[in-house]
């Protein structure tokens, strides 16, 4: 016990000796925290609508301003042709070109239907499906309007009508940030965590201290613990921090109890930092560390469900999120602050992560010993 | 001029060496590629869902078997009271639960109206409105076939063309996208580490004090891992044609050139970084934790930039990536030429004329110390 705290301290008095290691553990962590959940905003709105009109009837421009009077469009531009919207398209400056041919009004009420044609941006086929699909309901809407002015219905309605209410539940503002920001802080300290704890061994390894570790009476075991609870220290401050940014910057304070988030990052940081040694015993250069640890991340990162849905993975993706930590943290994250869910609904995430906890950490102990 | 390529040699020598490193910079945007080519999509599908059907008669059976036979839905759990809503929910097991009231057919068929309830998820607002979104559409559907009423006056009929990615493919905007962030973090990387490891090891000094000026130095330990960055880019470009099925509609030397401009930036950057930091793991931590988010959040494929606020798209615009994204859509997916892509040409050009300055001055002024 009495080695493990000797190496517990030697550890903290070199980490706390270099300015650098404060500024990059616990600043740079928590500025990201402050900026980039401003930039995560998926919501398509400002859709560029650039209009070719080669008719000018009162009933395309209130068409027009009944589209961009919905706020998801905006009036980009007003050309002459088609080919000047492309040209605008083809800059990024326009996402829409709606073109309406002439004579379409008088075409409407003579042949009782009328096309008009909208050219839509697909780089991103997501917001483009997204926009067309708003652009056709505000059309729809607009249709039924002249509909209504044109021809007198009958005021009893005799067809069947289903009315769909909805509510949206745990986020009723719909606050994009409250749901990117707890994520967002599962990804900056398993970063830090992970790369810091795979940095540290492999350093040891390069300059040769290491050497002298294993010569001296330390025991392995010892020596990974006296490695791991420093880092484990470190990463629930860096939570902590970001909770607090979380709280004062964001206003998001979570429903469910936050006991239970520090549970499970306790087991969480047993994981990641495991998995930063796991790799670190693989590498014989902070170079070569470094490189698989950032392919490893940019793989669970990517796949965590932060940005894309896992739902809507390939099924072998899928598979892959069930041993991403990352994964587990960031649907907690959010079980937690969003909807309030309890210890008793996270239980199986906290066991999945000590499960895969107890295999990484006695394979670096094992791959360690081996290799020293 | 001999004495350059004496130290490109001896730093081929040394990276040729390193067989392990080397597996892992070919191997890594390789995988990198395929996985998120094929995994990553913004698209909304499988959701899990529950229904708790009240009714359980004609009407809802029939509604239930449209929603199981859409993709966007896999309906997981059946309930059976109200109280039940909740706990699924907390359990994070599905996104929506769909509530048919009891006197579903009843109503409809004698009321004329009837109200179905969606709760959804909002905690992910974007696939909450979505999904509540693909739920109205395939009742109303049903709805409309209950009315039957195809032809309308006076339709204003839209036809919506879809415009250089007509299949709406997640690939093609997640691919060049990926392709801007991987090449960047690797290239800056391996350079950031290759001076600074000099720097450590105190060999530096010896590179400096040859007869080669600073500035050549440092080029000559660049170009291995330009010609190794290209060797990646083109492996990536053969990929996603290939096996992903992204197409090259432009020039495709315009595409590899630009590719080049890139990973010079990319390079100068990886320098920058290691002017500035003291040791290895500063400079790799810098690199990866410093840059890896920001890379993504801002490059524009992820989250676009003009959703974002002001100051933060003045931000994004000292992102290389966002650049470089910008350019190979262009190319790639639009088929455009140089003169719609000459100011980002310059952008990258610029920045790294800038970064390389920089570190040069900063290595002259170690000599000189």
């Amino acid at each position: 016990m009495r080695t493990i705290k000797f190496i517990i301290q030697k550890e903290f008095s070199q980490f706390f000796r270099e300015k650098t290691n404060i500024r990059m553990l616990l600043v740079m962590p928590v500025i990201q925290l402050i900026l980039l959940p401003l930039a995560a905003n998926y919501e398509v709105r400002n859709i560029q609508l650039c209009v070719v009109d080669h008719d000018h009837s009162t009933y395309v421009r209130e068409m027009i301003q009944k589209v961009t009077a919905s706020g998801y469009f905006k009036l980009n531009s007003y050309v002459d042709s088609y080919n000047e919207g492309l040209e605008r398209m083809e800059h990024d400056n326009v996402d829409i070109i709606l073109e309406i041919p002439s004579g379409f009004e008088k075409i409407l009420i003579r042949e009782n239907e009328a096309i008009l044609s909208a050219s839509v941006n697909a780089v991103n086929g997501q917001r483009a499906s997204l926009g067309a699909q708003y652009l056709l309901a505000i059309l729809r809407d607009f249709n039924r309007e002249i509909r209504l002015n044109w021809i007198q219905f009958p005021k009893f309605n005799p067809v069947p009508i289903i009315k769909i209410e909805h509510s949206y539940w745990y986020n009723p503002m719909m606050n994009y940030k409250h749901f990117m920001v707890p994520g967002i802080l599962v990804i900056l300290l398993t970063m830090v965590g992970a790369n810091m704890s795979a940095l540290n061994l492999v350093r040891e390894k390069e300059l040769g201290t290491i050497e002298q570790i294993n010569v001296s009476p330390i025991k392995k075991y010892h020596f990974i613990i006296g490695k791991l609870i420093p880092f484990w220290i470190m990463g629930q401050v860096v939570l902590t921090l970001g909770l607090l940014v979380a709280r004062l910057i964001y206003g998001i304070v979570p429903v469910g109890n936050v006991g239970s988030i520090y549970l499970f990052s306790s087991a969480y940081l047993l994981c990641i930092l495991g998995l930063g040694l796991l790799i670190s015993t693989y590498a014989n250069t902070q170079q070569q560390a470094m490189l698989i640890s950032f392919f490893v991340m940019m793989v669970f990162i990517l796949l965590s469900g932060l940005y894309t849905s896992i739902d809507s993975m390939p099924l072998w993706a899928q598979w892959i999120t069930k041993i991403n930590p990352i994964a587990y943290f960031v649907q907690v994250m959010r079980l937690v602050i969003m909807k309030g869910s309890g210890l008793k609904d996270i239980l199986p995430h906290i066991i999945a992560i000590l499960g895969m906890a107890t295999v990484i950490i006695p394979w670096a102990v094992w791959n360690y010993r081996k290799r020293s | 001029m001999k004495q350059f390529w004496i130290f490109v040699n001896k730093e081929w020598l040394h990276i040729l060496r390193d067989r392990r490193t080397l597996l892992i910079l070919f191997g890594m945007p390789i995988a990198q590629i395929l996985i998120f080519g094929f995994a990553l999509s913004n698209e909304v599908k499988n959701s899990k869902i529950a229904i708790l059907d009240h009714a359980t008669d004609d009407v809802s059976h029939k509604l239930i078997e449209r929603i199981e036979a859409s993709k966007y839905f896999e309906i997981v759990h059946v309930l059976h009271s109200d109280s039940e809503i909740d706990p699924v929910f907390k359990q994070g097991l599905i996104r929506l639960v769909v509530v048919f009231p009891s006197s579903l057919s009843n109503d409809l068929h004698h009321q004329n109206d009837v109200r179905i309830q969606l709760i959804s998820d909002a905690s992910d607002p974007n696939v909450g409105t979505t999904l509540v979104n693909y739920m109205s559409s395939i009742i109303g559907d049903y709805q409309n076939e209950l009315i039957a009423l195809n032809k309308l006056p006076y339709t204003i009929k839209p036809e919506v063309r879809m415009i250089y990615n007509p299949q709406l493919k997640a690939a093609y905007n997640f691919v060049p996208g990926v392709m801007a962030m991987v090449l960047l973090l690797i290239c800056s990387l391996m350079t950031s580490i290759a001076i600074v490891r000099e720097k450590e090891m105190g060999t530096m000094e010896v590179l400096l004090v040859s007869p080669l000026r600073p500035a050549l130095v440092i080029i000559s330990k660049t170009i291995p891992y330009l010609v190794l960055s290209f060797i990646n880019i083109c492996s990536i470009l053969l990929l996603s044609y290939f096996v992903l099925g992204v197409p090259v509609k432009g020039n495709l030397f315009l595409l590899l050139a630009e590719g080049i401009l890139f990973i010079i930036t990319s390079l100068s950057l990886g320098m920058f970084v290691s002017s500035v930091a003291a040791t290895q793991t500063a400079a790799m931590f810098g690199t990866l934790v410093g840059l890896f988010m920001p890379t993504l959040m801002f490059s524009g494929f992820m989250f676009p930039v003009d959703n974002m606020p002001i100051p933060l798209q003045m931000l994004s615009n000292i992102i290389p990536s966002k650049w470089f994204f910008n350019i190979v859509k262009a190319i790639m997916i639009k088929g455009l030429g140089f003169s719609a892509i000459w100011k980002e040409t310059l952008i990258l050009f610029g920045m790294t004329c800038l970064l390389f300055i920089i570190s040069i001055r900063k290595f002259d002024k170690r000599l000189a110390l």
